[in-house]
C-alpha cells in the first residue's frame, strides 16, 4: 500500500470536529460498558428482583450500543471491508436486542410503577396494625381486670359479700373516689342507697325510681355517663375546690326476685334492676376510657349472674332442709309402722304360744274334773267351765284366723258333716245365755235342707255362732229367730246382693241363714261400718262397752271364702236387726266314705261306755310318754301292750289288736311302720286300726298320715275324756282325723 | 305332827309347784289315772322320767363335747327329753328343751351349751321338788292318812 491508515498527529481545522466525535464516541462507549456493571452490583445487593431476564436483555442492549459507538472510531476514514462487516453485524444485533428490550419494558413498567403504590399501602397497614396492637394490649389489660374481678365476685355465694366485694374491687381496679349501689325498695317505686365504698351509714337515702337519669340508665345495657350533680351521684359535699370527677352509671339485672328473702319484696312481673354508680376522683383530669366502661359493663353482668347463683343456692338449700324434715317424718312413720307390725306379730305369738296352751290345760282339767264324783250343781258348773273354755279357745283361734284371712293364707277345710246337728249344737250353746237374758229363741230348719253337706263345718258354725251371739248380745228383751233353708234362684235377684250371681248345679246348693232380733237395731247410715274390723256402732258402744267388734269382720271373710254373701237390715235404732247370709255347700255323694272331724261326745252315763278287754298296742320310743299313754288306756279298761321300737311293734302286733297307737313326732319312723303293718296284714280284712299320736300341729303331718294309709290322727295332749271319745269314734266309724 | 297338818303341808307344797310353773295340767292327769288298780302309777312314771333324763343329759353332754358336733343327734336327744318332760307335766324343763331345739336347728354350739346348762338346772330343781313331794306323801301314808285328792286351787 502506498500510505498507512495511522492517524496523523497534526490535523487541519476540519479535523477538530472529527476529534470531538472521536472523544464523544469513546465516552459513550465507556458509559455503555459501565451501566451493566452498576445494574449487576445493585441487583445482587437486593434480595428480590423479579425481572432478571429483562436485566440480561437490557445489559446486552447496552453493551451492544457501546460496541457500535466504539467501532465508529474506525469509520471516519476509508476503512477496509472487514471493518464494514463487523460494523454491520454489530448494528444488526443492537437493533434486534433493543427492539426486544423495548417490547419487554412495555410489560414491566406498569408493575414497577405500582411498587410505589404498594409501598404506600404497606405503610398505611403498618400504622393501622400499630393502632390495633395498642387496642389489643389495652383489651388484654381490661380482660385481666375482668377475670380478677369476676373471680372475686364469684368466689362467694353470699349476696351481701358479692355486692360488697364488687364495690371494693371496682374501687381498687379503677381507682374510684366512690362507688354506690342503689337497690329497689319494697314498693318498687324508689331506689334505696344500699351499699357504698367509702361513705359510712348509707342507709336511708332514697330517690324516686322514675327520675329521667334513672330511666336513661335502665333503658340501656351500657355504662352511661351521667352528671355529677344528679341525685344518685351527689352523695356528699365535695371537698375539692374545683370540679367533681366524671361519673358513670350502669344497671344491674336482678334475677329470681321472688326468692330474695332479705327485702321481702312482692312478686314483680317485670324485670327489675339495681343501679351502680361509679365516680372518678375529684380535681383530676381523668375521663372514662372506653375499655373502662366495658369493664364496668362486664362486672355488672357478672354481679347479676352471681346474685342469681346465690338465689338458686338459697332455694336449693331450703329445699334440702325441707327434704330432710320430710325424711325425718317418713323415717318416724316407717318406724311406727314397723313397731305396729312387730306388736301385731308379738301379739299373735302370745295368742298362739301363751294363750292356746293354757286353754288346753283348762279344757283337759275340766274334762278330768267331770270324771270325779260331783253333785248335779257342781257338774253343771264344770260343764259351763268347759263350754266357756271352748268358746274362749274359739276366740283365740278367731284372732289367728283373722290374721291369716288378712294375708290370704287361711284355707277352708272341706269335710262331710251333719248340717242339722250343726244347728242343734248352735242352739244348745246359745240357749243358756239367752235364757239368762229372758229372750225367747226360736228356730226353723227347712225340711228340704240336706242332712249332710260338704264344707268347712268349723267356720260355718263359727259364723252362725257369731251372728246369733250378736243378736243375743244386743237384745235386752223380745225374741230371736233363726231360719235356715235352701236358697231359691229367685232370691238371688234380690237388690241387696247386686254382685252375687251363683251358679246352680247338682252337686252343691246354697244355704241361706237368717237371724232376726228385736234388739237395739242399727242406724241405717252405720250399716256399712259394722263389717269393719274392730269397729262398733257408735251409739251402741256407749251402751255395750264390752265386745271386740271382731266377729262380723271374720264372718264376712268366712262367708266370702265360702262363695257367699252377708248383709244386714235394720229400720233404725230400737227397731231390731236382721242378718242374712248365703253360703255355698257341697252335696255329698252317698258312695263316698265319710271322714268326719273329731268331735268328742260326752255320753249320758259316764260309766256305761267302757272298753273292757279292748286290745290296744302302743308304740312309742319315749318310755315316759309310752307309760303315760298306757296308763290312760288301762284307766279306760283296755288291755294294753307296749312296744318301744318299730321292730318290736312289728314283732308283737297281731290280729288280736284292734287299735295301734304310734308316735310320729320323730322323723319318718312312724310312717314307715304304718306301711309295714299294712304289708303284714294285706291279706286280711280285719287288720288293726292305725292311729298317730302327735304334738305336731302342722297340716303336712295329717297329709302324711293319710298318704301312708293311717286310719286316724290324734293331737296331744289327750285327756281321759278325749281318749274315750276317740276310741268310741274309731270303733264306730273306723276313721278319725282330728282337724288341726 | 298330825295327819291333818301334813296333808295341808302337802297341799300347799303341791300348789306352789303349779303356781311357780314347775308342773302343769298333765301332771294332774297322771294323778287322776292313779287308782286302786294302779296305786303307784305316778311314782313309776316319774321314776322313769328321772332315769330317762339322767341318761339323755349324759348323752347330750358327751355329744356337745365332740369337736365336730353332730347336731342331728343332739336334736334327737333333746326331742326325747322334751317328750318325757311333756308327758309328766314338767313344764319348765319342756320349755327349756324347746329353746334348746331352736339353737340346734341354727347349729349354734355356744348357745346349745348354755341351753344344756339351763335344762340341767331346771331338771335338778323339778327332781328335788318332786322327791320332796313324794316324801311328804310317804309320811302321810305312814301316819295312817291318805293323799288328798281335792285340787280346788286350780281354777
Amino acid at each position: 500500500m502506498e500510505s498507512c491508515n495511522c492517524i496523523d498527529p497534526q490535523v487541519p481545522a476540519d479535523d477538530l470536529l472529527m476529534k470531538y466525535q472521536y472523544i464523544s464516541d469513546f465516552f459513550i462507549a465507556l458509559a455503555y460498558f459501565s451501566i451493566p456493571l452498576e445494574l449487576i452490583y445493585f441487583v445482587k445487593k437486593s434480595a428480590v428482583f423479579p425481572y432478571r431476564w429483562v436485566l440480561v436483555q437490557f445489559g446486552a442492549f447496552i453493551v451492544l450500543c457501546g460496541a457500535t459507538h466504539l467501532i465508529n472510531l474506525w469509520t471516519f476514514r476509508i476503512h477496509s471491508r472487514t471493518v464494514a462487516v463487523v460494523m454491520t453485524t454489530a448494528k444488526v444485533l443492537t437493533a434486534v436486542v433493543s427492539c426486544a428490550t423495548a417490547l419487554m419494558l412495555v410489560h414491566i413498567i406498569p408493575d414497577l410503577l405500582s411498587v410505589k403504590t404498594r409501598e404506600l399501602f404497606l405503610k398505611n397497614k403498618a400504622a393501622e396494625l400499630d393502632r390495633e396492637m395498642g387496642l389489643i394490649r389495652t383489651q388484654e389489660e381490661t380482660g385481666r381486670h375482668v377475670r380478677m374481678l369476676t373471680h372475686e365476685i364469684r368466689s362467694t355465694l353470699d349476696r351481701h359479700t358479692i355486692l360488697k366485694t364488687t364495690l371494693v374491687e371496682l374501687g381498687r381496679t379503677l381507682a374510684l373516689e366512690e362507688c354506690a349501689l342503689w337497690m329497689p325498695t319494697r314498693t318498687g317505686l324508689e331506689l334505696q342507697l344500699s351499699y357504698t365504698l367509702r361513705q359510712q351509714n348509707p342507709v336511708g337515702y332514697t330517690v324516686p325510681i322514675h327520675l329521667p337519669v334513672i330511666n336513661q340508665v335502665f333503658s340501656s345495657n351500657r355504662a352511661v355517663k351521667i352528671s355529677p350533680n344528679c341525685p344518685v351521684a351527689r352523695l356528699r359535699p365535695y371537698a375539692g375546690k374545683y370540679m367533681p370527677g366524671a361519673v358513670v352509671a350502669v344497671r344491674v339485672p336482678l334475677l329470681h326476685l321472688s326468692n330474695f328473702q332479705i327485702y321481702d319484696w312482692p312478686e314483680v312481673s317485670t324485670r327489675s334492676y339495681a343501679l351502680m354508680v361509679l365516680m372518678l376522683p375529684s380535681d383530676s383530669a381523668r375521663q372514662w376510657h372506653v375499655h373502662e366502661l366495658e369493664l364496668v359493663e362486664v362486672v355488672a353482668d357478672q354481679v347479676a349472674v352471681a346474685l342469681s347463683h346465690a338465689a338458686i343456692l338459697e332455694e336449693s338449700m331450703r329445699a334440702r332442709d325441707q327434704l330432710m324434715e320430710q325424711n325425718v317424718a317418713l323415717d318416724l312413720a316407717r318406724r311406727e309402722a314397723e313397731t305396729a307390725i312387730r306388736a301385731r306379730n308379738d301379739f299373735l305369738a302370745v295368742m298362739n304360744h301363751e294363750m292356746r296352751t293354757p286353754m288346753h290345760a283348762v279344757i283337759a282339767l275340766s274334762s278330768l274334773l267331770q270324771e270325779t264324783d260331783l253333785t248335779a250343781e257342781q257338774r253343771l258348773m264344770v260343764e259351763t267351765i268347759l263350754k266357756s273354755s271352748n268358746l274362749l279357745a274359739t276366740l283365740i283361734n278367731d284372732v289367728l284366723d283373722l290374721s291369716r284371712l288378712e294375708d290370704g293364707s287361711l284355707q277352708l277345710e272341706a269335710t262331710t258333716f251333719n248340717l242339722h246337728s250343726l244347728f242343734r249344737e248352735v242352739l244348745n250353746l246359745i240357749k243358756p245365755v239367752a235364757s239368762v237374758k229372758k229372750l225367747s229363741l226360736t228356730s226353723h230348719i227347712a225340711s228340704d235342707l240336706p242332712m249332710y253337706a260338704i264344707g268347712d263345718e268349723k267356720r260355718l258354725m263359727q259364723t252362725i255362732l257369731n251372728v246369733v251371739g250378736n243378736a243375743v248380745k244386743f237384745s235386752k228383751e223380745g225374741c230371736i229367730s233363726i231360719s235356715a233353708f235352701v236358697a231359691k234362684p229367685e232370691s238371688f235377684r234380690d237388690a241387696r246382693i247386686p254382685d252375687f250371681l251363683p251358679v246352680l248345679s247338682d252337686n252343691h246348693f246354697y244355704l241361706r241363714v237368717q237371724v232376726k232380733d228385736s234388739g237395739s237395731g242399727i242406724n241405717p247410715q252405720d250399716i256399712p261400718k259394722i263389717f269393719t274390723k274392730f269397729a262398733q256402732n257408735q251409739s251402741l258402744t256407749t251402751r255395750n262397752p264390752a265386745g271386740s267388734g271382731l266377729g262380723l269382720a271374720i264372718c264376712r271373710r268366712f262367708v266370702n271364702l265360702m262363695e257367699g254373701h252377708i248383709w244386714v237390715e235394720s229400720e233404725g235404732i230400737g227397731k231390731g236387726c236382721t242378718v242374712t247370709f248365703i253360703v255355698k255347700l257341697g252335696i255329698p255323694d252317698r258312695s263316698n266314705e265319710f271322714k268326719l272331724p273329731f268331735v268328742p261326745k260326752v255320753p249320758g252315763n259316764h260309766g256305761s261306755t267302757n272298753f273292757a278287754g279292748l286290745k290296744v298296742l302302743v308304740t312309742d320310743d319315749n318310755g315316759v310318754s309310752r307309760t303315760v299313754t298306757k296308763g290312760l288306756l288301762m284307766h279306760l279298761g283296755c288291755d294294753v301292750t307296749t312296744a318301744s321300737s318299730s321292730e318290736e311293734c312289728l314283732r308283737v302286733v297281731s290280729l288280736e289288736h284292734e287299735v295301734v297307737f304310734m308316735d310320729v313326732c320323730a322323723g319318718l319312723d312312724g310312717y314307715e311302720l304304718a306301711i309295714r303293718i299294712h304289708e303284714k296284714f294285706t291279706k286280711h280284712q280285719d287288720r288293726p286300726l292305725i292311729v298317730a299320736l302327735t304334738g305336731n300341729t302342722k297340716k303336712v303331718t295329717k297329709e302324711n298320715c293319710m298318704r301312708v294309709g293311717m286310719d286316724g290322727l290324734i293331737l296331744k295332749p289327750v285327756s281321759v275324756d278325749k281318749m274315750r271319745g276317740v276310741l268310741s269314734e274309731l270303733l264306730e266309724r273306723r276313721v278319725l282325723f282330728e282337724t288341726v | 305332827m298330825d295327819v291333818g297338818q301334813m296333808q295341808r303341808q302337802w297341799i300347799d307344797y303341791t300348789k306352789s309347784l303349779f303356781l311357780e310353773g314347775f308342773l302343769d295340767g298333765q301332771f294332774l292327769q297322771l294323778q287322776q289315772l292313779q287308782d286302786e288298780n294302779n296305786p303307784d302309777f305316778v311314782v313309776e312314771v316319774v321314776s322313769l322320767f328321772f332315769e330317762d333324763s339322767e341318761r339323755l343329759l349324759k348323752d347330750l353332754t358327751f355329744a356337745l363335747d365332740q369337736n365336730g358336733v353332730d347336731f342331728k343327734k343332739v336334736d334327737a336327744h333333746v326331742h326325747q327329753l322334751k317328750g318325757s318332760s311333756s308327758s309328766i307335766g314338767a313344764q319348765r324343763v319342756k320349755n327349756a328343751c324347746i329353746a334348746f331345739r331352736n339353737f340346734c336347728e341354727e347349729q349354734n354350739t355356744d348357745a346349745c351349751l348354755r341351753c344344756l346348762q339351763q335344762v340341767k338346772q331346771e331338771y335338778c330343781i323339778v327332781k328335788n321338788k318332786l322327791e320332796t313331794m313324794f316324801r311328804l306323801e310317804q309320811q302321810i301314808v305312814a301316819a295312817g292318812g291318805s293323799i288328798p285328792t281335792e285340787l280346788s286351787f286350780i281354777g
